[in-house]
């Protein structure tokens, strides 16, 4: 047999793929949930950045893990509040706001890391924790699905997790209801009463959370260290995984699965003699070729339903 | 007083935003720097102490020029393409590739070679544009997306097959003399780019305000149901404003190397796309202003690397710097309220001069 599809049937490749996959799904969340609102988060990369480089600094100075997660999540909650801030109070378009705070992230980040650690290019040299790794009791002994699913990282299980709690957000809170509402209609939501503003406000506030989750698996489970600008454009990423499944729960974790796949497919890929070039680029293609099936699906929708309203008038 | 304030507010207001910038960053360099006074000089006075430094203030201004008109055209039309970074990268790629492997008379080639860069950063940026005319597919993440794809293809074009084994380091071949823009000031490295690239500012100022198409691209920016419905091509407009933008991005790198290293040098995408995000939006998206916008630019960048290299500070302040700049001016309601108050006073002021004569 091939030894490139002999190693993508292992279980191996399926464990490698819900790795691969948590750095988007988390991000994903988050720019679902500011999209429900209707003011996308476009600084999803910058808020991982920080809270991954966040999360780094404080584990390598205190030695407290606990303490580095919540340092971390509030310096992505941090730069959410700061992109709202400026949209929702300021009145700054948010896709050039999000711009100049994803510019403001990656060079404070580099700024900093040289200033502590006296490097431009990773933390390395900084002895920095890791969130740890779990074997589930009874499902690790089943044959394949064991190999698969058991051993990930506690913030690779607490992903999948945030994928119901999005769902319960989303539709089981009045804030989820109120969301949804905005999102939809302003003007309606305003007319009965909501706070338009301050509902985007919590939704991107929301979306920093799961963003700042992102970076710090990035940084502390994913690998070890912090490098400069390491998202490497999975902020991005996420907006066409979450995009894919309509913002939607299970379509933003079935985006997401998607781009764990072809990532996954890409590490796989690298034993081949391709040139490594041709193999990075994969991901950053498959977001262009997703984005545009969704975009020409989401049309032929809108001129349906188009239709529908002009069929049911006359 | 009043009068000058009202009509020069957005002057006044990007200069305050950028005067904030500046006092942050002498807050910082006088925290961290272990020897403040020194680092503050080499920050705000380093880029003109020495003819070579001012020479890289007016060398690093010109790819960020060409860059900032690159991304203000689509800026103008509301389409949020900043793919100017890889439309460099990549024109800059494959146009070294055609430099290297052409010879002709240096009155062709030098054009040819530029135009053949052009091209390929137009191509970069008709992805994008075509993606959102015609399926409305976010043009932000698609240039993103492509910033990628063009950094891996260029590295790839440029070490597998151009690669100059013989330099010791990941370079090119160096191009030939016949494609090199000559450098006119002894002791510097300020090369033809400056100037071509303020031909370029003047071509896109009578472009967006004195041609039609101009005209239709700045309608489309401002209102883009009301320019569909007063019979503007939109689809044409997203997609040239685009494909103009890539075409300017793709000419900024390749000056670049034609100018200055003669060989393509770069491993690391060098981030005037970034640069010109940025002086599109303080210069406001006119191409004058954005030749101002560069230089100030050129200057902070200069500086951030003599404070990089005379002192203690990282060059990546200068980033922080820029990015706080941009979102104070991105912001409509900053120093709004004073405005406002002006407004009323003024107005307060006329009634009363008129008063006498009703």
């Amino acid at each position: 047999m091939n030894p490139l599809l002999k190693s993508i049937i292992s279980p191996d490749f399926g464990f490698a793929i819900l790795r691969v996959m948590t750095p988007i799904l988390y991000p994903a969340i988050g720019v679902a949930i500011s999209a429900l609102a209707g003011s996308i988060n476009i600084a999803l990369e910058g808020i991982m950045l920080v809270s991954a480089f966040t999360g780094v600094m404080v584990s390598a100075f205190t030695g407290n893990l606990f303490l580095a997660l919540i340092m971390g999540i509030l310096a992505g909650v941090g730069l959410s509040a700061l992109l709202g801030y400026f949209h929702l109070k300021l009145r700054a378009n948010i896709i050039l706001a999000a711009i100049a705070l994803n510019m403001f992230a990656s060079g404070m980040t580099i700024f900093l890391l040289y200033i502590f650690a006296h490097d431009k290019g990773t933390s390395s040299s900084l002895k920095s924790l890791v969130f740890p790794s779990y074997q589930i009791p009874v499902i690790k002994d089943i044959p394949i699905l064991g190999r698969i699913i058991s051993g990930h990282n506690i913030l690779t299980y607490f992903a999948l997790v945030s994928v119901i709690i999005f769902y319960y957000i989303i539709y089981k809170t009045p804030l989820g209801l109120r969301i949804r509402a905005v999102g939809q209609n302003p003007d309606a939501a305003e007319s009965v009463g909501v706070d338009v503003n301050k509902i985007k406000m919590y939704s991107l506030l929301l979306s920093g959370v799961f963003g700042a989750l992102g970076g710090l698996y990035l940084s502390m489970g994913y690998v070890s260290w912090f490098s400069r600008d390491m998202t490497a454009g999975r902020g991005f990423i996420a907006i066409a995984a979450s995009a894919l499944g309509g913002n939607l729960p299970l379509g933003t974790f079935l985006g997401s699965l998607l781009f764990g796949i072809v990532n996954a497919l890409a590490i796989y890929l690298a034993s081949l003699e391709i040139p490594s070039e041709f193999i990075q680029m994969i991901p950053y293609i498959t977001t262009i070729i997703a984005l545009t099936i969704y975009s020409i699906q989401a049309m032929a929708k809108a001129k349906r339903r188009k239709k529908i309203s002009e069929e049911s008038t006359t | 007083m009043e009068k000058f304030v009202l009509k020069y507010f957005n002057l006044i207001r990007t200069i305050i935003a950028i005067a904030i910038g500046i006092i942050i960053s002498i807050f910082v360099i006088y925290v961290i720097s272990k020897n403040p006074g020194f680092s503050l000089k080499s920050f705000l006075l380093g880029p003109f102490l020495s003819k070579s430094r001012f020479g890289n203030l007016i060398e690093t201004a010109s790819p960020i020029i060409f860059c900032g008109l690159a991304i203000s055209i689509p800026f103008q039309a509301e389409q949020f393409n900043i793919g100017a970074e890889g439309a460099l990268f990549i024109g800059a790629a494959i146009g070294t590739a055609f430099a290297v492997s052409t010879n002709m008379p240096m009155i062709i080639h030098i054009p040819l070679v530029l135009l053949v860069a052009g091209l390929v950063g137009a191509f970069w940026g008709f992805i994008p544009g075509i993606l959102k005319a015609k399926w409305n597919a976010s043009e932000l993440v698609a240039s993103l997306m492509l910033n990628y794809v063009a950094y891996f293809l260029g590295l790839y074009i440029i070490n597998y097959h151009f690669r100059d084994k013989a330099a010791g380091y990941l370079v090119s071949y160096q191009l030939p003399k016949t494609a090199w823009l000559s450098q006119f000031v002894p002791g510097t490295r300020i090369h033809w780019g400056i100037v071509i690239a303020f031909i370029f500012a003047i071509l896109v100022y009578f472009f967006l305000y004195h041609t039609t198409l101009g005209y239709e691209i700045r309608m489309t920016g401002f209102n883009i149901h009301f320019s569909r419905y007063g019979g503007i091509n939109v689809f044409k407009v997203i997609i040239i404003s685009q494909v103009i933008g890539g075409f300017i991005a793709g000419i900024a790198g390749m000056t670049e190397v034609m100018g200055i290293h003669r060989r393509f040098n770069w491993q690391m995408s060098p981030g005037y796309g970034w640069d010109g995000v940025v002086v599109a939006i303080i210069g406001r998206n006119h191409p004058i202003s954005i030749i101002f916008a560069s230089l100030f630019l050129a200057y902070l960048r200069v500086g951030g690397q003599v404070l990089n290299l005379l002192s203690d500070i990282p060059s990546e302040m200068v980033t922080v710097i820029e990015a706080i700049i941009i979102l104070l001016i991105t912001a409509e309601a900053f120093l709004e309220q004073w405005r406002y108050r002006i407004t009323i006073k003024e107005a307060e002021r006329k009634e009363v001069e008129h008063e006498p004569a009703s």
